[in-house]
């Protein structure tokens, strides 16, 4: 009844080769200089991670880190509620050097030590994400405070309204270009 | 003026469709903090409750991002404040699970020690707490009393009473001394006989289990779909424990159960914290037996850089599954702090689960939760 890690990387691996390409990786904190083409031998020195990654958990805390495009979010959703998992938090990140926004939906499973993350990257300029409250009731939550803290828009969340900031609130403190 | 047929009219006309707007909090000792919610009553039943929360946010993960990472160490105990040790070790965790930083067992078995003193001094308040709400004045003495005994022996071993900051990378803030390890141990055999009699007194009393038993049934499923963890999903039958799913420290070493009630109502989740206190001097003892002499920190360099990428670290909190996720662009500023708390996810699922109560069994419900605001809002 577990799954098994090969199993759910063999179907994450599925998802993403079905949709669009995800947005390539761009190692964090390695600036502008990253986003324009890397010289070609340095490129061949380090291949790109894939979009399916099993990960050592003694070094990273998770077992399986997937990245999948923004249209894919609910399919993942509901790859990770057919397996048993249960949702343990949606986040942001603001890739500010990179004009991009990420969003981290974090997995854990009641009956089984697996933890699983699946992310994916959105322009700045317009953060929108589909929302996975219709197969997680408990991200309704996750994904509100995600919006305050970023301006992250979740579609088809039905109440993106100002949740832990004042009810006037029209700032988000958790970019990294805002200045209280 | 007001026409008079307005005065009597009520919704369409139909009184049995009537409903009223209640609002509970944002000061409300039931709520135990400033917590507000909203509730449209039908009569004495809720129709719909929707917690309002953000009264006492402070914004800790900005914080974490102008500091370095070892001044965002008092931080972590200051978001839930009850249970302030388990916050602090999933940040130290999360540090040196990213920078390799290798951590001497004298220490780790210290801290799983007064974590678990930490767990039943958080677990005493609740306890308290709870009877208080349903009525009964004389258990939080007792609970007080009791609870007073292990903040005085965290207090000197690290000064503070409730937002410890003990816990360093690489070990601990100062050793701990024989006249703890002794405290400690004197602790446990004074504890044991109170367990028993509270089980006696309070546990097995019939006004308690009549406001507890089939009240504010939560299932595993619900647990699941909403993240919900802790006593809660373990109230539900479902043997979720960080300390066995991601185990961390040296608690694969010791032997313990994972207290579990299938039952996945209010008390339910009462008998499993009753049981956790148990099991919690079950280790404290083994771990008296077993730490080791040694260096109670470890090597850490002067100047702490995290290696690029994200880590994460989970630990069972008193209130259930706390994770902290920090993203590190090199520097020796946290790029980026994400605090996963129980009490926001346990507390997620109070809309869905609190339809058709009545209020009064709503707030024993909310008891049986074990909020703590400071750790929803953070």
């Amino acid at each position: 009844m577990n799954p098994s890690l090969e199993q759910l990387a063999g179907q994450f691996t599925r998802l993403v080769e079905s949709g669009p390409a995800p947005v390539a990786a761009v190692p964090a904190g390695a600036g502008p200089a990253a986003a324009t083409p890397a010289p070609a031998a340095v490129a061949a020195a380090v291949p790109p991670p894939g979009p399916v990654q099993v990960v050592d958990f003694a070094l990273k805390g998770f077992h399986l880190d997937a990245r999948v495009d923004s249209s894919l979010v609910v399919a993942s959703a509901e790859i990770m509620d057919q397996a048993g998992f249960g949702l343990d938090a949606i986040t942001g990140v603001d890739w500010l050097a990179q004009n991009e926004m990420e969003v981290v939906y974090d997995y854990f499973h009641p009956t089984s030590p697996l933890r699983v993350v699946v992310r994916t990257r959105i322009p700045r300029v317009s953060p929108e994400v589909p929302t996975i409250g219709g197969v997680f009731p408990g991200a309704n939550w996750h994904e509100r405070e995600t919006h305050d803290f970023f301006g992250i828009l979740f579609a088809g969340n039905p109440n993106m309204k100002p949740f832990l900031l004042p009810e006037d609130a029209d700032f988000h403190p958790l970019l990294k270009d805002y200045k209280p | 003026m007001i026409a008079q047929k307005d005065l009597i009219r009520v919704d369409n006309g139909d009184p049995t469709k009537e409903t009223f707007v209640l609002n509970l909090g944002p000061q409300h000792p039931a709520a135990h903090g400033v917590l507000r919610v909203l509730l449209t009553m039908d009569g004495e039943w809720i129709q719909r409750a929707e917690p309002i929360i953000g009264y006492i946010h402070r914004m800790h993960e900005k914080m974490g991002e102008n500091r370095t990472w070892a001044k965002f160490l008092p931080n972590t105990s200051r978001i839930d404040y009850l249970s302030a040790m388990h916050y602090t070790h999933a940040f130290v965790g999360a540090v040196e699970r990213a920078a390799k930083i290798e951590v001497p067992e004298r220490a780790e078995y210290a801290r799983v020690i007064t974590s678990e003193l930490n767990r039943i001094s958080s677990h005493m308040v609740w306890w308290g707490a709870l009877l208080l709400d349903l009525g009964g004045f004389t258990p939080i003495l007792y609970a007080f009393d009791d609870r007073e005994k292990i903040l005085d022996l965290l207090e000197g071993l690290c000064g503070a009473r409730l937002t410890y900051c003990y816990y360093r990378f690489g070990g601990l803030y100062n050793d701990v001394d024989d006249a703890f390890l002794k405290g400690t141990r004197d602790f446990v055999t004074h504890m044991r006989p109170r367990l028993k009699m509270y089980r006696e007194l309070v546990t097995d009393n019939i006004i308690l289990r009549k406001r507890l038993m089939g009240i504010g049934p939560i299932s595993g499923e619900m647990c699941r779909k909403y993240g919900a963890t802790g006593p809660v999903i373990r109230g539900a039958g479902v043997a979720y424990d960080v300390r066995r799913a991601e185990p961390y420290s040296v608690y694969p070493k010791l032997s313990f159960k994972i207290p579990v009630h299938p039952e996945a109502d209010s008390m339910a989740r009462y008998l499993v914290r009753m049981d956790e206190m148990e099991e919690s001097l079950h280790i404290i003892e083994q771990a008296l037996d077993q730490i080791p002499a040694g260096p109670f920190i470890g090597k850490v360099p002067r100047v702490l850089k995290l290696p690029v990428g994200d880590t994460c670290y989970a630990v069972e909190a008193a209130r259930g599954r706390f994770m902290v996720r920090i993203v590190s662009d090199g520097k020796e500023i946290p790029y980026r702090i994400k605090l996963r708390t129980p009490s926001f996810s346990n507390l997620s699922l109070y809309e869905e689960a609190s339809k058709g109560m009545i209020l009064p069994d709503a707030l024993a419900m909310m008891g049986s939760l074990d909020l703590v605001i400071p750790d929803i809002d953070r």
